[in-house]
């Protein structure tokens, strides 16, 4: 009878855990039980924004906001045309210029144009019906570690062009193009630069050159790359024009004259983020004050430093680590997201056979 | 009698049917007959496109032969430690047994990442003799023997360790060799489990994802990486559907060969109280034996949990110390993660409430499959409770998304959703936990109860319930476990903001800065030890008296 007990007190403790969870956790989703309505983000997990800016939105227009992550960008915007007029939120951030066209034709978003919309340069507004707004840029660059080319006496490179070049043999580890976005930005840069018939023949000499192709960013930069300090042997890595910054910022108490890694400004892919009010979406009003507030001063200033990605508000103040540690790309390499939709699972399959096949 | 049995059984099963229906069979096959009914009409044409691809058929190949080497090394390493653990009194052998699962819960980026620090370039291998793994095939399968290890400890050594030594001695004693012994009386009573876990291995390297990805290199994908980059980035759901049928299809016709193997070798065993059965190495022959497994442990496992280890001790600008650990606690430095120590937290709460479900699911779907008397269907539901292994997360994420949308059933967006599926992992390990020991109970005890009145009920506490005990703990343990660890469908599944430990070190290690690596490496390490703590404490819960 005693081991009878004891195994039922086992299972009883078990249970006592699950109803006590469950209680907590509908006291924290419960707090709109004051008659404030709920607004939900559905987002990728690299979604971030201060406690204290969220407050304000909170405050100043009276809806608390739950945050929905899940996968990256991908999955966000797969999920989002799966359940299409029953989505799982009301405004989706997240949508890049890779996967814009599939969110527009699959109707996944209802137009409005954003309080503020005005002030964001034509060029980024992408979609004429506003279906969706953008929020944020970011540039897709080959970042190099600083240490290692001065202590090699050898000029970092700054163009497509230097990476094929034999000075820089061995040198480079990128992504894999069919699974990693910064591997498909990379991708396209070269697409759009040496055109339809002329990226395989740079490819090719890439693959002359060593390039050495990794499956994740993960892989790439912790791992692999030299300038992130955990022992990698390539002092050149497909990552973002941001990531000196952030490295620096999550690199500890210290703030040194120059962040340990520098961007080969002439090898950048510009990724350009949206978001947009989601069909079907049980608060549409307070989806729309979302968005507002997206594109608003208050989020976009506090963007730099928690996502590590350009405002798209002209005027908005950049934090002083970031432009202290971050570069400015005055020419990124852009493509038309009609473009991208149309040719990218080509590009990348014949990217797959003639790089790893 | 067969009436009144076949309505126990009934009974038995109508939880984990009706489990196995709404969270597994209806969202899966809702994703999958959207994909091949694209737009109202079957898209058979392009299942035959996918199928007579060759790149399919090479993904194919791969995924299958990979998955059956990754099982015979793991059978190879595990069973001699299987022996060790349930015959073998050693300093240490409590810690060890739980801590040989410790690779199986960690997130796969993390292993991944110790192993290649290993057998990579660079790696101790590189460093002590020029030799790197990463990239090749080999590193795959030395690193599925390691996650998988536990799997052949737990299942075949619980099995082991409640054998009657006395029959193989018996044996022995009518003039039978040691090898003979072994051949014809200790190793068919041991058949049921080695399938069992065999099968496990199996399903498990099967859809392997992140090792393969991670130590094979983007040369080398498996069945589960195409159903990944189909439906989560390329949204082409014809062909995933098509992935999707040819897993299943590869799985059932492992199964069933399983289910074959298992009935010609399944019979009821005297089993004993596993307390009684270790002793201390006896013999030249032993301790070389036990000798050979400690190293193979320390090659396999420990070695590479001690490289994590030491990472997650480095201090940024070198030297080591606990900087890592205590920058998870404060809330300045930028910390990604709000406060990552409530990882912890989350995650032990989602894998109890998981931990619970798999056990009353597996072990009432045990308790019905070892009945006597089962019949073509009763197997067909064994097998069925297993394909949740041998099915892609993604499939099973997406899949809840589209079918689990409205009320009553809206939980898309509940937290009750990371631990339920967490849960279809956690059942397929009870039920092959439970079910080789629950069949080894001898039938006549049963019997002998009801004649001398004893209710079904009664039977099943003081006949069966003494005896699983064990195996219901290591069950629970493997649940537990399984739960803790998982991150393909928990990834899929939109969290409000409570991240999972696996989750939280994924998103630490998804951007650049050695505070960010550091304290992902110090959340695996706390993960490492709450899954040992655990099942330790799990273990500690024994028998008051020892004899029934």
């Amino acid at each position: 009878m005693k081991r009878t007990a004891i195994f039922g007190l086992a299972l009883g403790l078990g249970l006592v855990t699950a109803c006590g969870s469950g209680g907590d956790d509908e006291a924290d989703g419960g707090g709109d039980d004051g008659g404030r309505a709920d607004v939900t983000l559905v987002t990728h997990d690299s979604f971030l924004v201060s406690d204290e800016v969220l407050a304000r939105f909170e405050e100043e227009t009276g809806h608390h906001v739950e945050v929905l992550r899940s996968g990256d960008a991908g999955v966000v915007v797969n999920q989002a045309v799966l359940s299409r007029g029953n989505p799982q939120g009301d405004v989706l951030f997240g949508v890049d210029n890779t996967l814009l066209s599939r969110a527009l034709d699959e109707d996944v978003f209802v137009p409005y144009e954003a309080a503020g919309l005005d002030a964001i340069p034509a060029d980024l507004r992408l979609d004429a019906e506003n279906r969706v707004t953008p929020v944020d840029t970011g540039d897709i660059c080959v970042n190099y570690d600083r240490a290692w080319f001065a202590e090699e006496g050898l000029t970092p490179p700054e163009t497509f062009a230097d990476l094929a070049d034999p000075a820089y043999r061995d040198l480079l580890v990128v992504q894999n193009a069919a699974t990693s976005s910064p591997g498909l930005g990379f991708l396209l840069a070269t697409v759009s630069t040496f055109g339809d018939d002329g990226w395989q023949d740079y490819w090719q000499r890439l693959a002359d050159n060593g390039v050495e192709v990794v499956d994740g960013w993960e892989q790439a930069y912790n791992e692999r790359f030299s300038g992130s300090g955990q022992g990698g042997d390539r002092p050149l890595v497909v990552s973002y024009a941001s990531s000196p910054p952030a490295g620096v910022v999550y690199g500890g108490e210290e703030r040194p004259d120059e962040a340990p890694t520098g961007v080969s400004t002439g090898t950048c892919f510009r990724q350009m983020e949206f978001a947009g009010l989601l069909e079907g979406a049980a608060n549409p009003e307070g989806g729309r004050a979302l968005l507002d507030f997206l594109i608003g001063r208050d989020f976009q200033e506090d963007m730099p430093l928690q996502m590590f990605v350009s405002p798209v508000l002209p005027d908005a103040a950049l934090p002083e680590e970031y432009t202290r540690y971050g570069v400015t790309v005055d020419d990124p390499v852009t493509m038309d997201p009609a473009v991208i939709a149309e040719g990218r699972d080509g590009w990348i399959d014949e990217w797959t056979s003639l790089v790893l096949g | 009698m067969t009436g009144r049995g076949t309505a126990v059984r009934l009974a038995l099963l109508a939880a984990p049917v009706a489990f196995l229906a709404v969270f597994f069979l209806y969202p899966v096959a809702t994703i999958v007959g959207e994909g091949l009914r694209d737009g109202g009409a079957w898209q058979l044409g392009r299942a035959g496109e996918v199928l007579r691809d060759g790149d399919t058929a090479d993904v194919l190949w791969f995924t299958v032969w990979q998955a059956a080497a990754s099982t015979v090394l793991t059978l190879a390493v595990g069973l001699p430690a299987a022996w060790a653990f349930a015959r073998l009194r050693f300093p240490g052998r409590k810690v060890l047994h739980a801590a040989v699962t410790v690779p199986f819960v960690l997130p796969t980026v993390v292993t991944g990442a110790a192993f290649l620090a290993v057998v990579g370039r660079g790696g101790l291998l590189d460093d002590w003799w020029g030799v790197r793994l990463d990239n090749t095939v080999w590193a795959i399968l030395l690193a599925h023997a390691s996650l998988n290890f536990a799997v052949v400890v737990r299942i075949v050594g619980g099995l082991w360790s409640q054998l009657d030594p006395g029959q193989a001695e018996a044996a022995r004693m009518l003039g039978a060799t040691r090898r003979a012994a072994w051949l014809r009386v200790t190793l068919p009573a041991l058949m049921p489990a080695v399938a069992s876990a065999a099968v496990m291995v199996f399903l498990f390297t099967f859809t392997s994802f992140g090792v393969v990805q991670i130590l094979g290199g983007p040369r080398n994908g498996t069945l589960e990486v195409e159903i990944y980059r189909q439906t989560a980035q390329l949204l082409d759901l014809p062909t995933a559907a098509v992935l999707t049928l040819l897993q299943f299809a590869l799985v059932a016709v492992l199964l069933g060969a399983q289910a074959l193997l298992t009935r010609r070798t399944e019979t009821a065993l005297s089993l004993v109280d596993p307390a009684t059965n270790a002793r201390r190495p006896r013999g030249a022959a032993e301790h070389a034996a036990l000798a050979a497994v400690l190293t193979v442990i320390a090659l396999l496992l420990v070695l590479p949990l001690a490289v994590l280890l030491e990472r997650s001790l480095s201090v940024p600008g070198g030297g080591h110390g606990l900087a890592n650990y205590r920058s998870l606690f404060s809330d300045d430095g930028g910390t990604f993660v709000a406060a990552p120590w409530q990882a912890v937290e989350t995650s032990l709460r989602y894998a109890a409430i998981a931990t619970l479900i798999a056990v009353v699911i597996g072990g009432l779907a045990a308790t019905a499959l070892a009945r006597r008397g089962g019949g073509r269907t009763l197997r067909g539901f064994d097998a069925l409770l297993m394909l949740p292994l041998g099915t892609s997360a993604v499939t099973v994420g997406f899949g809840f998304l589209v079918t689990l949308d409205e009320p009553p059933l809206d939980l898309r967006s509940s937290w009750t959703l990371v631990p339920l599926a967490q849960a279809l992992v956690g059942v397929p390990f009870v039920v092959r936990v439970l079910l080789p020991v629950l069949r080894a109970v001898d039938d006549r005890l049963r019997q002998a109860a009801a004649v001398l009145g004893a209710s079904p009920a009664r039977v099943w506490r003081e006949v069966d319930l003494p005896l699983v005990r064990r195996a219901v703990l290591v069950a629970a343990g493997f649940a537990f476990a399984v739960s803790l660890g998982e991150f393909g469908a928990t990834v899929f599944i939109a969290r409000a903001d409570n991240p999972t430990l696996p989750v939280a070190v994924a998103r630490l290690l998804s951007r650049p800065g050695a505070l960010n690596y550091g304290q992902a490496m110090a959340l695996s390490a706390v993960l490492m030890l709450v899954c040992t703590l655990t099942l330790l404490a799990l273990e500690r819960i024994r028998p008051a008296g020892r004899t029934p």
